[in-house]
């Protein structure tokens, strides 16, 4: 006697709201994740309105009166050198974004790359990547930063050239994340109906893993950003950093050359600190809240 | 020389024969509704039966049923978005929905004890297994002296058939119906009155299934309590329990004793789940239930299972929700068919 | 001189603890088994876990190596396919897992497990092909396809999955299908259709189908052959009738008895003595 489906009276669809609005609920209870969102949205107005409407030229020394504090012409004051410093915010936080994004970007990919070589194929290949891994991890980074930034002659000191150096040592820890997630990720039987449908290696590795692995990805891109920006600020402040260029770094290091708190032009290193702060704080906001969503255990009920 | 194995039957307060006639358990009105992002989906509506000490109920339906929501409204575990609307749980003359937190902390493990689905992958396994016990004997009772604990998980594990030296190892030296028994062990460690195990046994095979359903068995009639077990196996309740309930999109449509469920269902769900069930003699004869149980969420108006039942053409079934219905024998029925606006329809 | 679909020529797998240990699990002690071409039938391979059923299936899927022996399906070994035939060997032995979830990738809506093996394996012609192909398979488990298709596995219930699990098998009309414990995570209400659609797809399309489970009471209804493994070893062996009605080995009467018939007339017997000392 065979079984004959009866029509679904029960309609099956429900409707479901837009995927927009399950972001904005979800933001709702995620606060750290809205609040970092927010302020890296806000800084980047700032600085896209900026470089669209003021004079780069203002950006470097000798281009506006010396010395000005905080007012109408000037609402971030100049330094000692004659820079705008509103100007110089701008261009500042456009180089930080670049070192960034740049920085970041490099780390991740290679983390990527060769995370997933290591997994996949395992054998000798994983016992050589994550041996290396294990040796650099320890190496501390900071020292290497500096003396490799501070043996660079003056001149060969580029936005790139900070990028790379920050992002030489950097690749460890998303290659052994995403290692650890794709190692667990083929194991899954998902992929094992993957090759009974006749998938290949590859297909498996671009088509069926990756694509699972994107919330991991971004989450360790945007850590890498941060570790990046920070670094690019403390090179930068120790003087390591191209000193021609606004970045917020140098123009604290450069307050702090010309003892800027002594002689009174305390807007000079205050007002890119607090971008500083804003930044790292908005960058560290997001990466927890990134945490969270994609580790669902750790979210929240409402 | 032998020693003594057995654990002396610890009498609880009021527990004694004069009890006979008052249930231990009683649930009237319960109700429970999960706020989700989709909507309101009413999990309970209007649970309610009784069950006597030593009585063992089965409780069967659909994942999306009920019976483990039931489960958790009846420990008050129900965490958001999901919230307990109304209804009582008297267990021992007490209800616990009006206990202060502290209280329902105190009266879980001690008057009522919870064995979850999958409770063996959920041991603690950094933890040594009398550790784990002794947390759960410290968690409810306010102070107990070490060799008191001690004593008690030494009797818990004899109950379930295991050695105490059990106590001394972790959770991965034990087999999957070992761990099964550590935690029918950890659910029995006060002795409460109302033990509820969720699918004890669906991750276990045939032999160890019937073992650990043998050492449920043991353990309650040591005890005295009462026990719901909650599965969809009606083979395991044929073999295993007293009475048996069934569950439907949140309602409880039938319960009777497992003689009258299995001989005389009355309820169209219940007689479509009895006639589906493989036997010996019907070899090849395959017959399920047609349709799909409704979604939480958008529940038909009227009976929840009338698309669904052979006799649900008639108006009535799609307009009023039919209520339970006591019937001669003490058996209960939710279905228009046995109403008296089912009747009075004819 | 007839063909054999599958040939298990005295297969082993054993699994070495550690570099130096010399202590080793056997998984599968020298297992054997003809299945011929012509005359598909379906074989329940029955134990516990760590009896060896799932190892079996692996083996047969050529996920794991033997450790000894061969594997021959149609004539060749599956560890040396090359090309062509090891195409058609992914074709034509396939699978029914026994979580319906985890063989979804979540990433993609259910579409994705159909859509897949019908590009790989060349199924479909055109998209609108496709597509029909898709439906009749859908309809023959009783799934309606604008119910299922576009969702995401999360949205439907267990038991929709598995259905769609099933249709897949259906979609590809494999040779020899093995089917390891798939109704096990299933609501018993469930399981009859599902049965019923693996005993639809070896009638009226010839599949050898091994039912791999713990639950003799569905390999009863839905085998003619049956194997009882042990800790490896095969234990007995015979058409399911007479195994389950007779049972001549110590261990299949235990199985056979602990059985949980859903029959008032047929309760376990005396409770059985405790099997693990610690």
């Amino acid at each position: 006697m065979t079984t004959t489906p009866m029509a679904d009276t029960e309609p099956q669809a429900i409707r479901q709201p837009s995927n927009l609005t399950l972001f904005l609920r979800y933001l709702r209870r995620n606060k750290g994740l809205a609040i970092g969102v927010l302020i890296l949205i806000g800084l980047t107005l700032f600085t896209v309105i900026g470089l669209l409407t003021v004079n780069p030229k203002q950006a470097y020394p000798l281009s506006v009166a010396l010395k000005q504090p905080p007012s109408l012409k000037y609402p971030f004051g100049t330094d000692f050198y004659g820079r705008n410093l509103l100007v110089a915010m701008v261009y500042g936080m456009y180089q930080t974004a670049l070192i960034g994004l740049l920085a970041g970007g490099i780390g991740t990919a290679i983390g990527v790359v060769l995370g997933f070589t290591s997994a996949y194929f395992g054998g000798w290949i994983d016992a050589t990547i994550r041996t290396i891994c294990q040796i650099l991890t320890p190496i501390p980074v900071l020292l290497i930063q500096v003396v490799v930034a501070g043996s660079l002659d003056k001149r060969d000191v580029t936005i790139l050239t900070m990028s790379i150096i920050v992002a030489m040592l950097a690749w460890m820890g998303p290659t052994l994340v995403v290692r650890a997630q794709v190692m667990t990720m083929k194991e899954r039987q998902f992929v094992s109906v993957a090759k009974l449908s006749g998938v290949s290696d590859m297909g498996i590795i671009f088509k069926e893993i990756l694509p699972n692995l994107l919330p991991f990805i971004a989450a360790a891109f945007v850590g890498q950003v941060f570790s990046a920006v920070f670094a690019s600020f403390y090179l930068a402040i120790l003087g390591l950093g191209p000193l021609r260029e606004p970045l917020l770094g140098n123009l604290i290091w450069a307050a702090q050359n010309q003892g800027a708190f002594f002689n009174g032009w305390w807007w000079w290193p205050i007002i890119p600190s607090c971008a500083m702060i804003l930044i790292l704080g908005a960058l560290a906001l997001v990466n927890m809240g990134l945490d969270e969503l994609a580790n669902p255990r750790v979210r929240r009920t409402e | 020389m032998t020693i003594d194995t057995t654990p002396p039957r610890i009498k609880k307060a009021g527990s004694a024969n004069a009890d006979v006639t008052e249930p231990v358990l009683r649930v009237e009105g319960l109700e429970v509704t999960y706020y989700t992002d989709l909507g309101r989906a009413r999990a309970l509506d209007n649970v309610g039966f009784t069950l006597n000490s030593g009585e063992k109920l089965g409780m069967v339906g659909e994942s999306g049923s009920g019976k483990s929501t039931m489960a958790l409204a009846m420990m008050r575990m129900i965490k958001p978005p999901g919230r307990i609307e109304g209804g009582k749980v008297i267990v021992g003359g007490t209800d616990l929905m009006s206990l202060s937190e502290d209280g329902m902390r105190k009266a879980r493990l001690n008057k009522i004890a919870y064995i979850p689905q999958g409770a063996m992958n959920s041991l603690n396994p950094v933890m040594r297994i009398g550790a784990q016990m002794a947390d759960a004997i410290r968690a409810h009772v306010k102070s107990e002296s070490r060799s008191s604990i001690e004593d008690r998980i030494a009797r818990a594990l004899r109950s379930v058939d295991l050695d105490p030296s059990v106590a001394r190892m972790y959770p991965h030296e034990l087999s999957g119906g070992m761990k099964q028994r550590v935690c029918i062990a950890i659910g029995i460690l006060l002795q409460p009155n109302v033990i509820i195990a969720d699918e004890p046994t669906s991750a276990l095979d045939v032999v160890t299934q019937r073992q650990v359903m043998e050492t449920i068995n043991r353990v309650q009639s040591e005890i005295n309590a009462a026990v719901i077990l909650i599965g969809h196996d009606m083979g395991l309740m044929a073999q295993a329990v007293d009475k048996v309930a069934v569950m439907y999109a949140g309602r409880l449509v039938e319960m009777a004793t497992v003689r009258e469920m299995f001989t005389d269902p009355k309820h169209p769900y219940s007689q479509a789940l009895i006639s589906s069930l493989p036997n010996l003699d019907n070899k090849g004869v395959f017959q399920g239930i047609p349709g799909l149980a409704p979604s939480l969420l958008r529940l038909p108006k009227g009976c929840a299972f009338h698309p669904r039942c052979p006799y649900g053409q008639r108006e009535l079934q799609s307009t009023v929700r039919p209520e339970p219905v006591i019937l001669p024998g003490g058996r209960m029925v939710t279905c228009h068919l046995y109403s008296e606006e089912g009747h009075a329809h004819d | 001189m007839t063909k054999n679909l599958l040939e298990i020529r005295k297969v082993s797998k054993v699994y070495q603890r550690g570099l130096l240990s010399q202590k080793a699990t056997v998984a599968l002690k020298e297992y054997s088994l003809t299945l011929p071409e012509d005359n598909p039938s379906i074989l329940t391979v029955a134990g516990e876990s760590g009896s060896g059923k799932t190892t079996l299936a692996m083996l047969l899927l050529g996920f794991i190596t033997p450790t000894t022996g061969e594997i021959i399906y149609r004539g060749k070994n599956i560890q040396s396919l090359e090309g062509k035939d090891k195409l058609a060997y992914r074709h034509e032995v396939q699978a029914v897992f026994q979580d319906p979830f985890a063989v979804f990738n979540p990433f993609y809506t259910v579409d994705h497990l159909l859509t897949v093996p019908i590009k790989h394996f060349k199924l479909a012609k055109s998209g609108r092909d496709a597509r029909n192909k898709m439906d009749e398979a859908l309809n023959a488990v009783g799934l309606r396809p604008e119910d299922v298709l576009g969702r995401f596995p999360h949205q439907l219930s267990g038991g929709q999955r598995q259905r769609i699990n099933v249709a897949r098998a259906l979609l590809l009309k494999p040779r020899l299908l093995i089917a390891d414990e798939p109704v096990s995570m299933v609501d018993a209400s469930l399981r009859a259709n599902i049965l019923e659609s693996l005993r639809n797809l070896h009638r009226d399309h010839g599949v050898t189908i091994i039912y791999i489970t713990h639950d003799l009471t569905t390999a009863y209804h839905v085998a003619d052959n049956i194997v009882v493994l042990y800790k490896g070893d095969v234990v007995e062996s015979g058409d399911v009738e007479s195994v389950i009605r007779n049972p001549q080995h110590n261990y299949t009467r235990l199985l056979v008895d602990s059985i949980p018939w859903p029959d008032l007339n047929k309760k376990w017997g005396e409770p059985l003595k405790p099997r693990e000392t610690v």
